[in-house]
């Protein structure tokens, strides 16, 4: 178990050097190998109007001239011990994890993440709750009910559920329940868990089963797959055999092997749901780290479009992690091989 | 309850199993009567799928899919299982009715460790704590043979041998002290070595535990030992039912013949072990008419066409108590074995 788990730490960590290798790349390497020079990455901080010698000095400042190699170094210590800018007048702390510094707005980009992840995260956790539970009841009554009423429009269903795009189910839902029947708020109203949990519920139930229903589809069919195969399984009959109530077999003994490739999809699935909630967070105008990625990309803010980039990565390689460690704890032959 | 002075513990009339299919109606058990007593062992012997499984299923209230269509009695300790509601069978079942099954590592959940496994049912039946059923649980598997039950217990399946395994599974099947256990093909999957071992365990734990006993299987040799009874099925039919002296001693069945002659010998040359019956088992959507066994029986010509027409009915022999399905009469029955069969057994 414990060589177990610290095989999977290294592979995580190993991820994370490959994740920032990979992000170091993109944003600076590769613009140089296709012709940008260190000056014209460097009039990004500088605004249009600067004159090639503001350039030169900030280039410079940034280290541009630095070997490739040198600037990757920086990078990551920036990551792990923070940073210091130059600007010129005065010099600039930018705490770790330093992820740069927005063009536009010229403040440190972390504290801007932290701030929408909350968001982010909020929205996420919640749908995810809300799908897993639905989507696996849902899919273990399939499976028990094979064939019934039931199975066949809850089928017909997640079939639909997992083709309408989010914008689409949500704008519905939006129309029906907020402006029609004003059950809930519009879009828009985010109140933050520590400020008050109800209110925060409140707001966010919409965007919750909107995408919560996108998910849930996929997890009926997978789990009703699953239990299909399962509940023919011989240790099924014993556990009959041996007298156990049907809801016992059914949950215990048939849900409990069928989870695994459910453990599997959902780290999947919720690490990269983290990452861009995109098309939600805009339908219900919510300020999370999809809109950000998307305001980011339009105003072409890079270090911010690095920063969403890199946390998304973040997520997917813990997502994963935790998954593997779920593996361990659901299935004692991950555990003891 | 009156009959109950007469009436075997175990009492079993006339019991048919069938399953409607897309392709037909499959009659995977049709008019199977037996009886057993505790402390008995009956051996139920057949080809692959003459129905042992489904038979062995039904008693417990196990067969697959709402569709089966169950007739007849079963009888255990007074109560009749057939017309009983399905939440009474369940608590039978596992307490007065177990069951072993052919692949212990597949009948064992791998996620649960064997101990777990044991406990859940024992627990089920037995209100006692956790920490009791746990000693219980150790206590039956030291009493199965398996060593250092207390370490072992925390194990899942998959670290078990599968003689082991199977050794688990006995000692679940035996947590409550059940009055029936049956046994479906419990050594096939095991090492010839292992399964003299587990067939001696069965037989020693029966007769601790006094509980009766059906060992299913398609290898008469298995029960040669252990049966007080044995009963042959073909697709679905008893064709011979008896003292298991009788059956080894004086078999009257064609079918029972060739079994007999199929019986793997280990003093033998590997090519003559084996002489499988000619042909292939029936299929029991399209059971042969009149007798089943008529298309593959090497002794059909000598009733005619009566073979194709009539099922021959379960007669009783000269002997007491010993059932034969065939149209030969008994002489000619007698003859056969003495002239024919039994030469060729004990030479060859
Ligand atoms: N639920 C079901 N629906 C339809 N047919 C079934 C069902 N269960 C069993 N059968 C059929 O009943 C027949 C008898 O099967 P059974 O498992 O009892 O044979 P068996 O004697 O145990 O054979 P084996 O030695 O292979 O275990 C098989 O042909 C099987 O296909
Ligand atoms: S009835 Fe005829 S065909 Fe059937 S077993 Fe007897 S001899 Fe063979
Ligand atoms: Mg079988």
């Amino acid at each position: 178990m414990i060589t177990y788990i610290i095989r999977r730490l290294i592979g995580a960590v190993i991820m994370l050097v490959i994740v920032s290798i990979v992000t170091f790349a993109i944003f600076f390497l590769v613009p140089r190998l296709v012709g940008a020079t260190p000056e014209s990455m460097a009039s990004r901080y500088a605004g249009r109007t600067a004159t090639a010698e503001t350039q030169h000095l900030i280039a410079q400042r940034l280290g541009f001239y630095d070997p490739m190699p040198v600037q990757y170094g920086r990078f990551v210590k920036g990551l792990v011990v923070g940073a210091e800018y130059d600007t010129g007048t005065s010099v600039e702390k930018c705490p770790a994890p330093c992820f740069g510094y927005s063009y536009l707005t010229q403040q440190p980009v972390w504290p801007d993440l932290v701030d929408r992840s909350r968001v982010t995260f909020s929205l996420g956790v919640g749908a995810a709750v809300i799908w897993v539970i639905a989507g696996v009841a849902t899919g273990v009554i399939s499976a028990l009910r094979r064939r019934s009423f039931f199975d066949r429009a809850a089928m017909g269903i997640a079939l639909a559920g997992v083709s309408m795009p989010v914008f689409f189910t949500g704008m519905i839902s939006l129309v029906f329940f907020s402006y029609y029947l004003g059950w809930t708020v519009p879009g828009g109203t985010y109140v933050d868990f520590t400020v008050d949990p109800f209110q925060w519920a409140y707001s966010l139930i919409l965007p919750w089963v909107t995408l919560a229903f996108l998910f849930a589809a996929g997890y009926a069919r997978l789990t009703r797959a699953g239990m299909l195969e399962t509940m023919n399984e011989d240790y099924i009959r014993t556990a009959r055999a041996k007298g156990l109530p049907e809801r016992t077999v059914v949950v215990k003994h048939g849900l409990r092997a069928a989870l695994t490739p459910i453990v599997t999809i959902f780290g999947l699935d919720f690490g990269l749901l983290l990452g861009g909630a995109v098309l939600t967070e805009s339908t219900f105008s919510l300020n999370g780290l999809g809109k950000y990625a998307i305001e980011a990309i339009v105003s072409n803010d890079l270090p911010k479009v690095m920063g969403v980039t890199l946390l998304t990565a973040v997520f997917v390689v813990i997502a994963n992690l935790i998954v593997d460690l779920l593996y361990a704890v659901v299935d004692p032959r991950v555990r003891l091989a | 309850m009156s009959a109950n002075d007469t009436m075997p513990h175990l009492a079993v009339r006339d019991l048919s199993i069938h399953f409607p299919t897309d392709d037909g109606l499959v009659r995977a058990v049709d008019g199977l009567s037996f009886g057993l007593e505790r402390g008995k062992t009956l051996g139920i012997v057949g080809e692959s799928g003459s129905g042992k499984s489904v038979t062995s299923l039904g008693i417990l209230g196990l067969h697959s899919g709402g569709n089966a269509r169950l007739s007849g009695e079963i009888w255990l300790d007074g109560d009749e299982l057939i017309s009983a509601p399905p939440e009474a069978v369940r608590r039978l079942r596992g307490k007065k009715m177990a069951m072993i099954f052919q692949d212990p590592l597949s009948a064992m959940h791998p996620y649960y460790s064997v101990g777990k496994q044991i406990i859940e049912a024992y627990r089920i039946h037995n209100d006692v704590s956790k920490a009791a059923a746990r000693r219980h649980a150790i206590d039956m598997l030291g009493r199965v043979g398996i060593p250092q039950p207390d370490r072992r217990v925390d194990d899942y399946p998959h670290q078990f041998s599968g003689g082991m395994r199977q050794r688990a599974m006995i000692a679940m099947a035996l947590s409550c002290d059940p009055e029936l256990l049956i046994a479906d093909e419990p050594t096939t999957a095991l090492d010839v070595t292992v399964q003299a071992q587990i067939l001696d365990l069965m037989r020693d734990l029966q007769r601790e535990f006094n509980s009766a006993l059906i060992i299913i299987t398609h290898d008469l040799g298995v029960v040669a030992e252990l049966a007080d009874d044995i009963l042959v099925m073909y697709g679905g039919k008893c064709v011979e039912y008896g003292a298991a002296e009788d059956i080894f001693l004086t078999p009257e069945h064609p079918y029972t013949w060739g079994l007999l002659s199929s019986v793997p010998r280990l003093d033998r040359e590997p090519t003559e072990r084996l002489k499988p019956i000619k042909g292939a088992p029936p299929s029991l959507i399209n059971i042969p008419s009149g007798c089943a066994f008529h298309p593959r029986c090497p002794y059909a010509a000598e009733s005619g066409e009566r073979a194709k027409e009539e099922v021959p009915p379960l007669a009783e022999t000269a002997t007491g108590g010993h059932l034969v399905r065939c149209h030969l009469s008994r002489a000619r029955r007698r003859e056969i074995w003495e002239n024919d069969v039994k030469p060729i057994l004990e030479t060859t």
